[in-house]
């Protein structure tokens, strides 16, 4: 009864939807600074929902190609966010250094965790994976030279090989950008590899991987880690957009935010996550605009995407699509 | 898909360029909504709106527009929320917030964009001090000084051992050192509990097992509401001299009751203060929102009364930043608890005064004035700021 | 460190268990025979309370509120069965993740809606309202007392259920596997529904419970959820037994954690970085206690299902 299966059941158009809308997203993204025009203010809004779907596509990595719902995943952004904000702290502000440092820490953690939480399955994992991000966000809590609870500013961005890239709002928009398009595309190289295909495989049966020689556990650890990274990518872009690091970013709410963004867009499609970070972030950004009480209309919706809307919005939209061919 | 994204752009777009600048004067207020500590979010903007109301919505002779956004108590949603209020809504003044980690994420983006930002209720050491900033302006304290009323207090009464608790965040760890610059008495024991927890049993038996002669306690929000409830049931309010900060106040003691009796907290104010001034933003406040005020709500009105004497001596222009700080550093207006004036960190020079739990004839719970602790006391943090 | 303060911990320990225990049941009940992950049992708990407050101000009398929250959350949850949850049985994990997630925004905000957001408190019966004197100087509350009693009577009553009555044994085979049971003829959809009402019933009662010693305010459920995953995943989904255990130890751990942690730190290092790791170490403890526990045994202490 809990099978994953949504991602093989929804009706797909066929391989050229999985081609036509990244592309038209991608687009879309690289001509928004121009369509916004002066408001930075706007262009680094989008640029932090950029940081936030990098996470979400990792985290479509494990959910929807591998039925390994991770509920402690804002423990990999808290993580890579830290490991920039502990070396601006020291006076160390160059990206050179910070960004292999983030990467190297996720990594470590997703590595560390992945080990014994891939041992479990189903809603054990689930919990397990809650646990490790709130042992992480105790943690962080308990940092007193970092701020502990209160958190710690950051002074000065991260430069690029020695130059304030970061400090512009239009370049860090772009850099944000292009690290979405290199992790959507190593994703989906990924899962169009053969380690994707054994990954899947692994999902579908394990036993019938492990019968052909295939140790489910080592890939499912990969594919963990390399999700991990992407997370510890985000946290590090996050740190720079919002010159703050604190440990409300590795909250367990914040796990579940990052999973409602990958199923909102629809589940095991990568660019699916991408969508699902734009729409859950900028309806939030609407409609907490026109009420205090925003809470009372996000959570029905909630509902009725989980309940009338598996698929997400690209599911919608095939399925009306669909039923537009047909007529 | 894309149609519909292009329109939310366009929409966003339409929606800041209607904005504009003109001559009503834009202030934007970061509080909490949200969350178990909303109740101190809504005093706070209770009493900014109560001020407004009061001056005719208008602050130094120009018509205001106020924009209250929830900072959900996530340090990255205030930045992301102040930095709308700086660039997108071009606001002069950003007031707030409530807790100290939020004030810690926006300094940068408010102050840097030259709007001035006014904390009526967080005052962290490092912005009294070495981070003084002279954009930043504040209406409450700077932390510390409440729990040193606490501490002079005890060490003036001679009280020989205190048991300290306090959560185990920054504030909290202040909070303590704060009870001890002045407390030089025996230290029972000094605990940090968990951010948040609600079950203080652990605790209660370990403050019975320790036999001090008073407690100080820094337990804000729904902590402190539990932990003097349990305290009472477990029979030591009446061994055990109760001191606190922010644990007993106008946004508890609705739940607290009469559990709170007799307890003691430090304060820059309470609503029984005696000046007109007070008395009539008292029951103005009671009588539009049907509580009693507390320090969050009185501070928030007091904000508004200093935008209004500063805007009003530069004939409201708040174009001229140098003039307007000048103006706000004279603090020229009637402040609900007396006598106020600004140090050189923007920190306030005010009377500090014990406060203990009392219930009013009505039936209503108050803290009340009990004695004065300090008179025009000064932070301990203005020596290393470099501002003059 | 006295026997006496030990022995006081451990009371504690075993009132936060049996809190934490009427909790975990309803929720390991509901997941382990429908399979169903419902994040809203916290907020289920919470409205317990928020009944209690209201329906105390209407009576005036602590039982009589008691009995009308009791009906009224299990009124509440039945409808939330019946608009919301009944469409998601068939469904993955994450949809009633998101789902379950989005109705607990939904009455966290509209609690503050209807109650304010400022926390309110309910008093102590009168006649339970004294306390007994268990060490010099602190007196227990009988309250307390109460609370630990009705949790072992109610798991008594639960055990007595499950192990020899026939719905009991309907319960125990649809933890087992649900399909069978529903190709056997007996109508699942019932025997969800009934379940499912007793779990929000009892989680309710832990809210009316709590709500004299404990503030209630908006969000109270949402720390408490999270712990009581942590119990029946220690526990065994699926097990009253495993969830009564569990219940039990996380119980004892958290508070023991919590009293005695700086003081056992402060054996290895100085009392100052002492006092603060001590509490974060102190709130890791049940996490850590569920890693250990899945590392030996991946589907908990007393799983139903064999896996």
């Amino acid at each position: 009864m809990a099978a994953l299966d949504n991602a093989e059941t929804v009706p797909r158009l066929g391989a050229s939807s999985d081609t036509i809308l990244p592309v038209l997203l991608f687009t879309g993204l690289a001509l928004l600074p121009a369509a916004i025009g002066g408001e930075t203010y706007l262009i680094d809004r989008f640029m932090r929902i950029m940081v936030f779907a990098i996470a979400a596509v990792g985290l479509d990595l494990i959910v929807g190609y591998g039925a390994l719902i991770s509920f402690g995943h804002a423990a990999f952004i808290g993580i890579g966010a830290y490991a920039a904000g502990i070396l601006a702290a020291h006076g160390i502000n160059e990206a050179v250094i910070a960004l292999p440092v983030a990467l190297a820490a996720s990594t470590l953690f997703a590595l560390l965790t992945g080990i014994v939480s891939l041992r479990t399955k189903g809603v054990y994992f689930i919990m397990i994976t809650l646990a490790f991000g709130q042992m992480a966000f105790f943690t962080a809590s308990s940092l007193a030279p970092y701020g502990g609870d209160d958190g710690l500013t950051i002074h000065m961005r991260d430069t690029v090989f020695g130059y304030p890239v970061l400090e512009n709002a239009r370049a860090f928009y772009y850099v944000a950008l292009g690290c979405l398009l290199a992790s959507y595309l190593l994703c989906r190289t990924l899962v169009a590899s053969r380690f994707g295909r054994v990954f899947r495989g692994a999902r579908e049966n394990p036993a019938r991987m492990a019968s052909i020689g295939f140790d489910p556990y080592r890939f499912q650890l990969v594919a963990y880690m390399v999700s991990g990274a992407l997370g510890g990518l985000a946290g590090f872009l996050l740190a720079n957009a919002t010159d703050f690091v604190s440990p409300a970013y590795m909250s367990w709410q914040r796990s579940g935010d990052l999973l409602i963004m990958v199923i909102f867009g629809g589940m095991g499609r990568l660019y699916g996550a991408i969508i699902g970070a734009l729409v859950y972030l900028v309806a939030e950004d609407m409609l907490a605009q026109y009420t205090e009480h925003w809470r009372m209309l996000f959570g029905p919706l909630l509902v009725a995407v989980a309940v009338f809307a598996p698929g997400g919005l690209i599911g919608v939209a095939e399925r009306l699509a669909r039923s537009r061919r047909r007529d | 898909m894309k149609t519909r994204f292009t329109m939310l752009v366009a929409m966003l777009a339409l929606a800041s360029t209607t904005a504009g600048a003109q001559e009503k004067l834009k202030i934007g207020l970061i509080t909490t909504l949200s969350g178990p500590a909303a109740v101190l979010g809504q005093q706070q903007r209770n009493g900014f709106e109560l001020a407004l109301k009061t001056m005719g919505n208008k602050l130094g002779g120009r018509d205001v527009e106020l924009l209250v956004q929830d900072d959900e108590l996530k340090p990255d949603v205030a930045v992301a929320k102040v930095k709308a209020f700086v660039e997108r809504d071009k606001v002069d003044f950003v007031v707030g917030p409530i807790f100290s980690n939020i004030l810690q994420a926006i300094m940068k983006p408010a102050t840097d964009a030259g709007a001035f930002l006014i904390s009526p209720n967080a005052g962290t050491s490092n912005f009294a001090g070495p981070e003084c900033n002279p954009n930043f302006f504040v209406t409450s304290y700077q932390n510390d000084q409440i729990h040193e009323v606490l501490g002079k207090y005890a060490q003036d009464k001679a009280i020989k051992k205190v048991f300290l608790m306090a959560p185990n965040y920054q504030a909290g760890k202040d909070a303590l050192a704060g009870f001890k610059h002045d407390y030089k008495g025996e230290i029972a024991d000094e605990v940090y509990v968990p951010l948040n927890q609600l079950d203080y049993s652990a605790e209660l038996a370990r403050i019975a097992a320790a036999q001090s002669d008073a407690i100080f306690v820094f337990l804000p929000g729904g902590m402190g509401v539990n932990f003097v409830k349990q305290f009472r049931q477990a029979g030591l309010a009446d061994k055990i001299t109760f001191l606190s900060a922010f644990t007993v106040d106008e946004s508890t003691l609705p739940a607290q009751k009469e559990a709170a009796l007799g307890f003691f907290g430090g304060a820059n104010w309470a609503p029984n203060l005696d000046n007109p001034q007070n008395k009539q933003f008292v029951a103005a406040y009671e009588q539009d929102y049907k509580a009693v005020p507390a320090s969050y709500a009185f501070q928030a009105y007091d904000a508004a009364a200093l935008i209004n004497g500063a805007l009003t001596a530069t004939k409201g222009n708040s174009a001229d930043k140098t003039a307007l700080r000048a103006a706000l550093m004279k603090a020229d207006f009637k402040s609900l608890r007396g006598a106020f004036r600004f140090n050189t960190n923007h920190y306030p020079i005010q009377d500090f005064y014990l406060v203990k739990v009392a219930q009013r004839p009505d039936g209503k719970f108050e803290t009340e004035i009990a004695q004065k602790v300090f008179a025009n006391y000064a932070d301990t943090h203005v020596q290393d700021c470099k501002m003059k | 460190m006295s026997t006496t303060l030990l022995i006081v911990q451990i009371l504690n320990g075993l009132q936060l268990g049996v809190l934490l225990f009427l909790i975990a049941a309803g929720l390991t009940l509901v997941f382990g025979v429908m399979d169903f992950i419902n994040l809203a049992h916290g907020v289920q708990y919470m409205l317990g309370a928020y009944f209690a407050v209201m329906f105390y101000g209407v009576t005036g009398n602590f039982f009589a509120a008691l009995v009308l929250a009791l009906g009224a959350a299990l009124a509440f949850g039945l409808a939330l069965e019946f608009v919301v949850f009944r469409h998601l049985y068939d469904r993955n994990h994450l949809d009633q993740v998101i789902a379950t997630f989005g109705v607990i925004l939904f009455l966290n905000e509209g609690v503050k809606v209807v109650w304010g957001a400022s926390p309110l408190s309910l008093p102590i019966p009168e006649p339970l309202a004294g306390s007994v004197a268990l060490m010099p100087g602190l007196s227990y509350p009988v309250w307390r007392l109460v609370i630990i009693g009705s949790g072992l009577a109610t798991a008594v009553l639960l055990y007595g259920l499950i192990r020899f009555t026939r719905a009991g044994m309907l319960v125990r085979a649809g933890a087992t596997d649900a399909a069978m049971v529903s190709a056997l003829g007996v109508d699942i959809r019932r025997l969800f529904m009934i379940v499912f009402g007793f779990g929000t019933m009892l989680a309710g009662f832990a809210g009316v419970m709590i709500a004299p010693i404990l503030s209630v305010e908006p969000g109270m459920g949402d720390t408490v959820l999270i712990v009581a995953f942590v119990v029946i995943v220690i526990g065994g989904i699926g097990s009253i037994r495993g969830a009564f255990l569990a219940a039990m130890l996380v119980g004892l751990v958290d508070t023991l954690g919590r009293s005695f942690a700086v003081d056992i730190l402060r054996l290895f290092m100085a009392p100052s970085p002492a006092r603060t790791v001590g509490p974060a170490i102190a709130s890791m403890l049940i996490y850590l206690l569920m890693a250990v526990v899945l590392y030996i045994r991946p589907a908990g202490l007393f799983p139903a299902r064999g896996r």
